[in-house]
């Protein structure tokens, strides 16, 4: 550690500490920012109250389940080293399990399922997300870290070539029929938020509850569309999620077997010959991980009434370790504002961004290729190559994730908030530490 | 390379039991397999295009395998943008191959798109192919080669280089943000449709009387300069003192320091060997499938994983041998299994190799 890093680091521990209120303020702070940020691209595009309120529910909805997944992430790799590249697998086995145990016996469309009550289809997708969670842990036990992350990247691909292929598409377990709906996807069962404003979830048409005529009069006083108000209450469901996940990792990794993670991430010998049986320890949070990881796919995809293997492509794991790293692995609090940050900046930003240059400049042509966008460059005409990349806008944004992803490896390997990484001594060992480092380095 | 951090007796213990079932398994499969040709089944002309499906895309993924494989052990982490190299090969090499092929009769800008975005080029206009075009398909191959080349270069000193003493999976990560450029780069200037850019049915191809395969010119074309390339690097490896360099840093780096090799020159040699063998790979699958797309890269990195893995990281002739047991082997799965999890199959056994010789089939001395 050279010395500009540790004043870097005392620094950014002053503040980040001293706040009053402590990380629940931090994390408010970050929000009422993002939201500020979207806010203002909302009022600049001049959306209506309903609009408005729209885009700070999805920047909402996004921080949560990204924070979510981030958290459950941590527990994994942050404190006990796991380093976990398939994270969309386990996503899916909970989400594919939760909707093939609670889809209708004889649905309308796609394949039939086990006609079981919601909750017990949700139990079952996190307790499947658990048994293939122990599957790959098995291997976790014998390899090191990278052949790890390749295991657990071919294992999230398996699962998702199995679920899309025509084989799976439809199938018998014993005499029942069922499937997983092959590369079609499937439907999956109404977001039970909806049975708490509609009489019927599946028909908003059907009537409301009283519930439902209350709140939507008071909303529609101030003109929020109904549709916007359920989703908010989802969102406000997520948030709720993402406490109890933050309060129950936090008891986690405060407590005596949380330090022997922390000790098995820092020098698993060390951690084995004070007599502690550290696969034990590593397959068993592999396992709550994994868990975890389920429920937060079937909070994330399995909320939107449909769902299909595209959902489950590796890029979507890199994102929850974007957002993790962002926020600094290790770190509880890291990980929510990882998420939130990421949500809200490097996903929704460019497209922000894209709409609001879209709104407010026009160009006189618009290129069809990049030649075309390129061309122009040369007798110095920048417009079309401008409009170019706005229509890109999607490829943009994968090369600026790219590009902060390596750009915190090289210069903030420790996240936002990773200097906060709670260490495994009751001590603080760290200063010692860095002082011995130059010396036996391999 | 690290300590591997179980306790011996259990590894051993499930080591030496999974490693009898996984091959009596291969028995009892190889045993049905003869049993499903002997009494027809499958019929033998069908087992013999499996076969030479999965050598031809086997040795693909053998030569693109060599360069990760060398990476991989001299600089001690998996890299995750290796697929996407072979993108960007293949994409610069076809660029040149489209040029030299149309120049003249095409606008520059469509050739340079490949004929994607309506253009007046598109793959049969151009028409490119190996008897057709052959200087076209040289040029492009050798642009390939020097462009993933560079690339590499460029790459490790501006992102892995300063992130060398790192631990593996920092390096890992940023390869991974690596791999998100250069994937999306490409889909930024040629869109992500995939485009067709040989001339498909019009090329040239023979049936082999008894086998009963059709083996097209591309094909044969692959396999002849792949296995080219593959000896060429053979004869090098074991004849020059660059090659016995690269031999030394594979074995033992520390030593190879100490006897005064200079490290970051090899290291730069393997990226530029690995890198030019990755590009030519790339530029061989488009010209063997067709058509090319901003993503195919990344969809044979985990095969190419699974074929290093398999043949024993740092070790050239794991790869080779592992890419073609790989290439086998997923297409031999289609005796029992759909095409459609072909590749998950391929996965399964790259896991299955990791849990039972995690140090790879045909490992013993590393570079040997």
């Amino acid at each position: 550690m050279t010395l500009a890093d540790r004043t870097r680091t005392i620094f950014s521990r002053d503040w980040t500490t001293d706040l009053p209120g402590g990380d629940a303020t931090l994390v408010v702070l970050v929000m009422l920012a993002l939201y500020t940020w979207v806010g203002l691209f909302g009022i600049i595009l001049g959306l209506d109250v309903s609009g408005l309120l729209n885009s700070l529910q999805t920047i909402t909805f996004y921080a949560a389940v990204y924070a979510i997944l981030a958290l459950a992430l941590n527990l994994q790799w942050g404190y006990a080293g796991l380093f976990n590249v398939g994270v969309v697998g386990f996503m899916a086995v909970g989400v594919y399990t939760m909707a093939i145990l609670s889809r209708p016996v004889a649905p309308i469309s796609g394949p039939p399922g086990f006609g079981l009550p919601l909750p017990i289809g949700l139990i079952g997708g996190v307790l499947a997300a658990a048994v293939i969670g122990l599957v790959a842990a098995i291997p976790a036990l014998r390899v090191d870290d990278d052949y790890f992350a390749i295991i657990t990247l071919g294992l999230a691909e398996i699962i998702r070539i199995v679920i899309s292929s025509p084989a799976a598409d439809e199938f018998r377990v014993g005499s029942i029929r069922t499937g997983t709906g092959g590369a079609n996807g499937l439907s999956l069962p109404q977001n039970p938020i909806h049975s708490i404003y509609y009489t019927d979830p599946a028909s908003p048409a059907a009537g409301t509850t009283p519930v439902g005529d209350a709140v939507f009069s008071i909303f529609e006083a101030v003109h929020v569309d109904p549709a916007v108000v359920v989703k908010i209450t989802y969102a406000g469901v997520l948030v709720g999620f993402v406490v109890l996940y933050f309060v129950f990792l936090s008891r986690v990794g405060n407590s005596p077997y949380g330090r022997v993670l922390k000790a098995i991430r820092e020098d698993e010998l060390v951690a084995n010959s004070l007599g502690k049986n550290t696969d034990r320890f590593k397959v068993e949070t592999f396992i709550v991980g994994c868990a975890l990881m389920g429920l937060g796919g079937i909070l994330w995809q399995g909320s939107q009434g449909f769902t299909s293997p595209g959902n489950y492509l590796p890029q979507q794991t890199f994102y929850i370790f974007i957002a993790l790293i962002i926020g600094g692995a290790g770190s509880n609090t890291g990980s929510i504002i990882g998420g939130a940050l990421f949500a809200g900046l490097l996903f929704e930003g460019p497209r922000l961004i894209s709409r609001l240059v879209d709104q407010f400049l026009t160009f006189r042509s618009s290129p069809n290729n990049f030649v075309d966008a390129v061309v122009p460059l040369l007798s110095l005409d920048i417009g079309p190559f401008i409009v170019y990349a706005l229509d890109s806008i999607a490829y943009l944004r994968f090369i600026l994730v790219g590009s902060i992803l390596i750009y915190f490896i090289h210069n903030r390997p420790q996240g936002l908030l990773g200097h906060r990484k709670e260490i495994a001594a009751s001590i603080d060992l760290l200063d010692r530490s860095a002082e011995t480092e130059g010396a036996d380095d391999e | 390379m690290s300590v591997l951090r179980t306790s011996n007796r259990v590894r051993g213990f499930l080591s030496r039991r999974s490693t009898v079932l996984a091959l009596l398994g291969a028995a009892i499969l190889l045993l049905d397999l003869t049993r499903r040709v002997v009494s027809g089944d499958i019929a033998g002309s069908s087992l013999a295009l499996f076969l030479w499906d999965g050598v031809v895309i086997g040795l693909v993924v053998g030569l693109a395998g060599i360069g990760l494989s060398m990476t991989y052990n001299i600089l001690s982490f998996a890299n995750f943008a290796h697929g996407d190299y072979l993108t960007a090969g293949a994409f610069s090499g076809w660029v040149a191959a489209f040029l030299v092929a149309g120049a003249g009769r095409f606008d520059v800008g469509d050739l340079f798109l490949l004929g994607g975005r309506g253009g007046a080029v598109d793959s049969q206009t151009v028409g490119v192919s190996v008897t057709a075009t052959p200087v076209a398909v040289v040029v492009g191959m050798l642009v390939a080669a020097g462009v993933t080349a560079v690339l590499a270069l460029v790459v490790d000193r501006a992102v892995y280089r300063p992130i060398r003493d790192r631990s593996g999976i920092s390096l890992l990560i940023a390869s991974i943000g690596v791999a998100f450029i250069l994937r999306y780069v490409i889909a930024f200037v040629f869109e992500t449709e995939r485009l067709g850019v040989t001339s498909g049915a019009k090329v040239p191809s023979t049936v082999v009387p008894l086998l009963d395969v059709r083996i097209t010119a591309h094909e044969a074309t692959l396999v002849v300069i792949a296995t080219g390339l593959m000896f060429g690097f053979h004869v090098f490896l074991q004849r020059t003192k660059l090659g016995a360099a690269m031999r030394a840093m594979s074995d033992n780096k520390q030593l190879a320091r100490i006897t005064g090799i200079p490290v970051e020159r090899i290291v730069r040699l393997t990226w530029v060997i690995g890198g030019s063998f990755t590009g030519i790979a790339g530029f061989l699958v488009v010209l063997e499938s067709g058509s090319i797309s901003f993503n195919f890269g990344w969809l044979l990195l985990l095969l190419i994983f699974a074929a290093v893995i398999l043949g024993g990281i740092g070790s050239i002739y794991g790869a080779i041998l592992g890419g073609l047991t790989i290439g086998v082997i997923s297409r031999l799965s289609l005796v029992w299994l759909p095409p459609s999890i072909m590749n998950a199959t391929a996965f399964a056994v790259m896991i299955l190799v990791l849990i039972v010789r995690p140090r790879g089939l045909f490992s013993g001395g590393t570079s040997v």
